[in-house]
């Protein structure tokens, strides 16, 4: 079953994924991901009726620890504000979610 | 390698400044954007202040580490504490971490010497370094060839002299392949021997740091520093303090190696094939038993890796959102943004990612997304499991398997880059390692000659979960016997 993935589906996925996209990448990514997706057709010859899917690969069971809020240092909190795009009055600065 | 330079820094033969120096002026002289563009930031002040505390100890006559005063590189993926860490995306063009990845902490420790941060394709996608915002890195052999990927930077750093040894992280082949283009050796180690906090993920559930070096031995001595359970990463194994280097005995009489059968060897390069028989034969004569080991899944293991890995890169790329850290589409860098934060998270993604990052996030969440997560992530998962299996199998009868690291040697820049499903098949021997999880080793295993210029071929030795000893010794044996 070969796929082909149409023009809404593109831009359907690249809102999912929050990628801006142009008219021209819309025409790329159909060619580019249905070529990809065409290839992962041979899968299906593999049979997995009975086969789990595999959660981890070394065999290590949970790890927890306890969700506690830990302060950092100043020098580190300049740092991390160091990063930010925007700021004001020392808080990160983002666009309206409405 | 790293011992010969250990002693002459002890004996005050050198000291560990003129080390950093004669290394930095290497990197001046070879590398830079029209050069081997194998550095995007050299940390000289960093690195010669580092090589001074050293000669103070020696200078005391304190007991120094063998890594101590060494000079290295680390793949720019690997947080470095106020020192630019690119990914090698336009994203983070400005990017510097304000904390050190656990590997960074750990050889600060012991007194290593980093002197820069190497190249590397965006985010560690891709087998060429062609990826790279930054130009891709020539390969030492032949300019015009690529020194493979994603750790390209790291392997030309190695194999040009500009370090001693490098880090790099490997999720399909990133440490091997680009280690067998340029004629190193190249670790990855088993799924959390080593911590991943700190290193940029790319898909998380087969994401390794390892060594690229110039011996065997090398990559036993930075693994033994850089390996340990961490708090910091959850998924990282307990293993306590190895000195892998003492485990290189030269005795491998008995071990079993496993070869593929000869259908696998398809359309291969004779001259590639050739060389993998000759390195069976060479751990035969040195009293090892060659056994054939099937790993039937292992044809499924590009499809099942080409799934996970961007189902898992989709969601690891969320964070690049403009908000937070690194480059955001509001800085008149092209169109201004609308007015919302859809719009800020798309423009900025559009703008500052690279295609393949691109790529590989629209592949990854269609893979996701309702209606086809069972056909494609999740019956990837039970293929996956099948070719865990395989590997079980198989060291049930072998103690390592043998097979090539890559299906060709560093091919020609731009040979590929038009097509993104004939670089993916660029990793066909590499990726179910990591879909696997066990540790494999790239070692050079002979040349072929092209256009008058002889270029490396890799050899891969793959080792059981957390038998880096076992593997590291056999690998030992077969660097020397092919020397001779």
């Amino acid at each position: 079953m070969a796929v082909e993935l149409t023009e809404e589906e593109v831009r359907h996925v690249a809102f999912l994924a929050r990628v801006g996209v142009t008219d021209e990448d819309v025409k790329k990514y159909q060619k580019d991901l249905s070529s990809v997706l065409a290839y992962f057709d041979e899968l299906n010859a593999v049979n997995t009726d009975n086969v789990e899917p595999i959660g981890h690969i070394t065999g290590m069971t949970n790890v927890f620890r306890s969700d506690n809020v830990h302060d950092v240092d100043e020098d580190t909190k300049r740092r991390i504000m160091e990063n930010v795009p925007e700021t004001k009055d020392g808080y990160i600065k983002v666009k309206s979610i409405f | 390698m790293i011992k010969e330079l250990h002693d002459k820094i002890v004996n005050g033969e050198i000291t560990a400044v003129e080390l950093a120096q004669k290394y930095l002026d290497v990197i001046d002289e070879k590398d830079g954007p029209e050069g081997l563009n194998a550095f995007l930031t050299v940390t000289r002040e960093e690195a010669l202040a580092k090589a001074r505390a050293v000669d103070e100890k020696v200078k005391k006559g304190e007991k120094i580490d063998l890594l101590a005063g060494i000079p290295y590189g680390a793949k720019d993926v690997i947080c470095t504490k106020g020192i630019r860490t690119t990914a090698a995306s336009k994203i983070l063009d400005n990017y510097k971490p304000p904390y050190d990845a656990t590997v960074i902490t750990k050889l600060q420790k012991v007194g290593a010497v980093m002197l820069g941060k190497t190249n590397l394709d965006e985010f560690a996608m891709g087998a060429s370094t062609e990826n790279s915002a930054y130009g891709y890195v020539k390969n030492p052999h032949d300019p015009a060839r690529v020194a493979g990927g994603s750790s390209g930077g790291s392997a030309a750093a190695v194999v040009a002299g500009e370090v001693v040894w490098a880090l790099g992280s490997d999720t399909g082949g990133s440490i091997r392949q680009p280690a067998a283009f340029c004629g190193c050796v190249g670790l990855k180690p088993t799924y959390g021997r080593v911590s991943r906090h700190g290193l940029i993920a790319m898909a998380s559930s087969l994401d390794q740091i390892g060594p690229l070096t110039q011996s065997v031995e090398d990559a036993a001595i930075v693994l033994s520093r850089i390996a340990g359970q961490d708090k910091m990463d959850a998924t990282s194994a307990h293993s306590g303090g190895k000195l892998y280097e003492r485990y290189l005995t030269r005795d491998i009489v008995g071990k079993k190696i496993g070869v593929l059968p000869a259908e696998v060897y398809d359309n291969l390069d004779p001259r590639i094939t050739e060389s993998i028989t000759r390195a069976g034969e060479c751990l035969q004569e040195h009293g090892a038993v060659l056994e054939e080991v099937a790993l039937p899944h292992l044809k499924h293991a590009l499809s099942v890796y080409y799934i996970i890995m961007p189902s898992e890169v989709s969601s690891n790329m969320a964070r690049f959102d403009g908000i937070r850290y690194g480059m955001t589409a509001d800085d008149g860098v092209d169109n201004a943004p609308g007015d919302g934060i859809h719009e800020r998270y798309q423009d900025t993604r559009r703008i500052f990612l690279g295609e393949e990052v691109k790529r590989r996030i629209m592949l990854g969440t269609y893979s996701l997304s309702a209606g086809y997560y069972d056909q494609y992530y999740n019956k990837a998962q039970r293929v996956r499991r099948l070719i865990h299996q395989d590997f079980v199998d198989a060291f049930k009868k072998v103690d390592v398997i043998l097979l090539p690291t890559a299906p060709e040697v560093a091919f020609k820049a731009g040979a590929k880059t038009s097509d993104p499903l004939t670089m993916y098949l660029s990793d066909i021997f590499t990726v179910a390692i990591n879909l696997a999880g066990v540790p494999a080793l790239s070692l050079p295993v002979g040349t072929l000659e092209y256009d008058g210029t002889e270029l490396p071929i890799g050899g891969q030795l793959i080792g059981e979960w957390f038998d880096e000893e076992g593997l590291l010794a056999i690998g030992d044996v077969l660097e020397h016997a092919l020397k001779r």
